[in-house]
């Protein structure tokens, strides 16, 4: 299969935390409650398509985007529709559905993706709900039928914290993952890219229809902003696709067995969680399940994703659409006397103005205190120093802060996603909302249309 | 320390808004975050930090000072006692530097740190800890004769017109520690030239050594520049000068330090040292051949160990609200510096120290490296869209 051989990225930081996930698959048994969210998309006005009390098969709508009504969002299990939450100024926040057993799905023709032509496969995507895993860069918004990517990318690792093993989760996938590469690879005119770590499991490696590109660096040279960036960067007006490796095993298995079943494999994370692993369950399952006397609640922190670009969720939330991974921290509310005075050989830093720099291999059990208050914008060169892209950091933050919209398109505004800039955010002295003004300038850009 | 935390935790009331000491509210939050780190957790972006902090940053800079504000002490007493032809032991010598150093630097916290906590007051901000690292860089950049309403002077002018007028800390685009010096320089010239470098504060029955005097290299290397120090003395820093810049190898331990923990930047530092090294390499080559001791045929390390050129290069050139911000700027900004100095060393004989300057300059001109730095990657993604 065509390769782009190896890309060496120096910059990055690899934050080495305790609470690893054990290579150990669970099968949790189907919730009885499950929700879709739709704050979980971006920009998504929901329009109801059912209403309380309907029910409801996998796969069948629930609402639609009203900007782009062909987009449906559909429902992961069999059941009935039992509550829809709103919030302030009636906003929909979550449909819940209560599971039945019989855990039936609308019946989907089986097909080969490769004989089906573009719309078939678009269109299939659009009417199951699997659309909505796809999604565009720049702005990470949920991909527009309407547009050709000129690629479409997958990264095939994780290189956050305590980040699951995604050659594990695709282990049980069988045949599925490559029918929804090629299935993928109907939507492109371009190539489906497919990034690699340096020991890349075999599943991924025998991977065909792809353009393979192996990445070796720190994090985060397994996220797809980075990977893009170094093969096939997005210029003004072009739109490139990625999608998570495990929305690509429940698009094959749409086409392969005709069935919608969005499985979710949850990999449970962090030093707070007793019992850590990876967990086998369905989208927006609700996360008692998951987490009922597997995690420690007292003054923990669980988050929906990792330790820098999740957000803060509780034990009595559902699991969002874009999270495949769940992880608990401590809190740290509390004081430390002269705490920036200490030798700190306990204290994470990626300079070495702590003596933790002795230990290079230690894993840290760090919490969530800010370690210092914000300041003004004083140490410069070290945004650089994880940013493995041809980006000027400081001087796109600085045009964001000014508005000044010609020159976040001049520096390469589209290129980039929050997530990449959140080593940034980790790393900065002045204690910065790096991830913040990055997704405000792309919010700006994006109105600007 | 839960008493100490509990005592904190009792008084804060009052220096909150509609407390009755709210006017003192910058000054108590920089006393307890300095006493604690607080207990503040993260939100909306990251969930971990780094433990690094400005507190941090700004601690790391003075641990790298010791050793040169040290052996500034030593040799203070050293000049002193050698002016008199007096025998001393170490203990003299660092007792004699340490009685008169002091003063100076508490003299330069308390004044700066003053202005600093009332700017954070009247702004609503807190204090930022950049004074930690200016105000001991105002004493060790002046002579120990400095006067101590001087040195106040300085550290006032150091944060009002040097940092406060331009916004605030991070928004400066001269380093302010030196700016404060280039005014004592131009405003009091007679404070700080000539014999100044060393404390000549009269011994019992002594009488100064015959002949002495109390040029440092700088004032005698561009009449002739063999009758400097030796290199060794320069290095080592046995010699007259302000009470931080003398010893280069102290200075370069500094640098190490700076260096390793990634507070300083490298590409300043070694840029600066290059800069000096090849623009005095070029100058043995134009060197008129008639006058065998023109300071243009001195080896070109004598630059970098005379004067404040070392103590420039890595304490001050390295500021990074002023210096280029550009990772490639800074090259371009370092190797400017360090050529720049020896330029005016060579030809402007009325003003020997050519680092102070030559920082200031550049800093000026940091913005427009970095725009050119910029642009250039502005150039790429625009060619490459084009394409």
């Amino acid at each position: 299969m065509p390769s782009n051989g190896t890309i060496n990225l120096r910059r990055g930081f690899d934050i080495k935390l305790e609470g690893i996930a054990p290579k150990k698959l669970t099968d949790l048994p189907i919730s009885a409650l499950v929700a879709v969210q739709p704050p979980d998309f971006l920009h998504v006005t929901p329009k109801m398509v059912v209403k309380q009390g309907d029910e409801v098969q996998a796969g069948a709508p629930l609402f639609h985007d009203k900007d782009h009504p062909e987009v449906f969002f559909t429902s992961p299990v069999s059941g009935e529709v039992v509550e829809i939450v709103r919030g302030e100024k009636r906003r929909i926040l979550e449909v819940r559905i209560l599971a039945d057993k019989n855990a039936t799905s609308r019946a989907f023709p089986r097909a080969n993706p490769a004989t089906l032509s573009r719309e078939q496969v678009v269109n299939r995507l659009l009417d199951s709900g699997a659309w909505v895993f796809i999604r565009q860069r720049p702005y990470s918004l949920i991909a527009r039928p309407t547009d050709t990517p000129k690629a479409i990318f997958i990264s095939g690792f994780d290189s956050a914290p305590l980040a699951p093993d995604l050659g594990f989760m695709l282990e049980h996938a069988g045949s599925n993952f490559q029918t929804g590469l090629d299935a993928l690879a109907k939507l492109t005119n371009g190539k489906v890219h497919l990034g690699l770590p340096a020991n890349a499991s075999s599943v991924l490696q025998q991977a065909q229809g792809v353009t393979q590109t192996v990445f070796n660096g720190p994090h985060p040279a397994g996220n797809v902003g980075v990977q893009i960036h170094h093969v096939d960067p997005i210029n003004p007006h072009e739109v490139v696709w990625y999608i998570h490796v495990q929305d690509v095993v429940n698009i094959g298995r749409l086409f392969a067995e005709g069935v919608y079943r969005p499985e979710r494999i949850v990999a449970l994370t962090g030093s707070e969680a007793t019992e850590r692993g990876y967990f086998r369950t369905v989208q927006g399952v609700h996360l008692k399940e998951l987490l009922q006397n597997r995690v420690n609640t007292d003054n923990v922190r669980l988050i929906q994703g990792n330790v820098l670009t999740g957000h803060k969720t509780n034990s009595n939330a559902f699991l969002s659409a874009y999270a495949h991974q769940i992880t608990a921290i401590p809190e740290g509310n509390e004081y430390e006397f002269m705490g920036w005075l200490t030798p700190g050989f306990n204290k994470l830093s990626r300079s070495r103005t702590f003596f933790s720099w002795l230990n290079k291999n230690k894993s840290y059990r760090l919490n969530t205190n800010t370690r210092g208050e914000e300041r003004a914008f004083v140490v410069t060169g070290e945004y650089e120093k994880v940013l493995p892209m041809d980006i000027l950091p400081t001087y796109l933050l600085k045009a964001i802060l000014a508005n000044d919209i010609e020159k976040m398109e001049q520096l390469g505004i589209y290129e980039v996603s929050e997530e990449d800039f959140a080593l940034c955010e980790f790393v900065c002295t002045s204690k910065i909302n790096v991830q913040k003004i990055i997704s405000d300038g792309l919010e700006m850009i994006r109105k600007e249309g | 320390m839960k008493a100490l935390r509990n005592l904190l935790d009792k008084v804060q009331p009052n220096f909150e808004k509609g407390g009755k000491l709210e006017k003192f509210y910058a000054a108590y939050n920089a006393i307890e975050t300095f006493l604690f780190v607080p207990n503040h957790t993260t939100h909306g972006g990251v969930h971990v930090r780094d433990a690094v902090d400005l507190k941090r940053t700004m601690f790391t800079v003075i641990i790298a000072l010791l050793p040169t504000l040290v052996f500034g002490m030593w040799n203070t007493g050293y000049q002193h006692y050698q002016a008199f032809g007096m025998e001393s032991s170490h203990i003299d010598n660092l007792l004699f530097g340490l009685i008169k150093i002091m003063p100076l630097i508490i003299v330069s916290y308390g004044a700066g740190l003053g202005v600093e906590i009332l700017f954070a007051q009247m702004r609503g901000h807190a204090v930022n800890e950049g004074y930690l690292v200016t105000g001991m860089l105002i004493p060790l950049s002046l002579p120990v004769t400095t006067p101590l309403w001087m040195v106040a002077l300085a550290a006032i002018f150091c944060v009002v017109l040097g940092k406060e007028v331009f916004g605030g800390t991070g928004m400066n685009f001269m380093n302010p520690a030196l700016l404060a010096r280039a005014f004592l320089f131009f405003a009091f010239p007679a404070y700080l030239s000539g014999e100044v470098w060393v404390d000549l504060t009269p011994e019992a029955g002594r009488a100064l050594v015959d002949g002495y005097s109390g040029a440092t290299a700088l004032a005698v290397v561009d009449a002739n520049y063999t009758a400097t120090p030796s290199a060794w003395d320069m290095f080592m820093g046995f010699e007259k000068g302000s009470i931080g810049e003398t010893s280069t190898l102290l200075i370069l331990l500094g640098a190490a330090y700076l260096i390793f923990t990634g507070v300083g930047s490298w590409r300043i530092i070694v840029s600066v040292f290059l800069g000096g090294y090849l623009m005095g390499l070029f100058m043995n080559v134009l060197a008129p051949a008639d006058a065998p001791t023109h300071i243009m045929h001195a080896p070109a390390y004598y630059h970098l160990i005379m004067g404040g050129f070392a103590f420039g290069a890595v304490y001050m050139a390295t500021d990074p609200v002023s210096a280029a911000q550009t990772e490639a700027g800074k090259w371009i900004y370092g190797l400017l510096i360090g050529a720049f100095t020896v330029t005016l060393r060579v030809f402007n004989p009325a003003y020997p120290e050519g680092m102070m300057l030559s920082i200031l300059f550049f800093n000026v001109f940091a913005p427009l490296i970095d725009h050119f730095v910029v642009q250039r990657n502005i150039n790429k993604r625009l060619k490459r869209a084009l394409q």
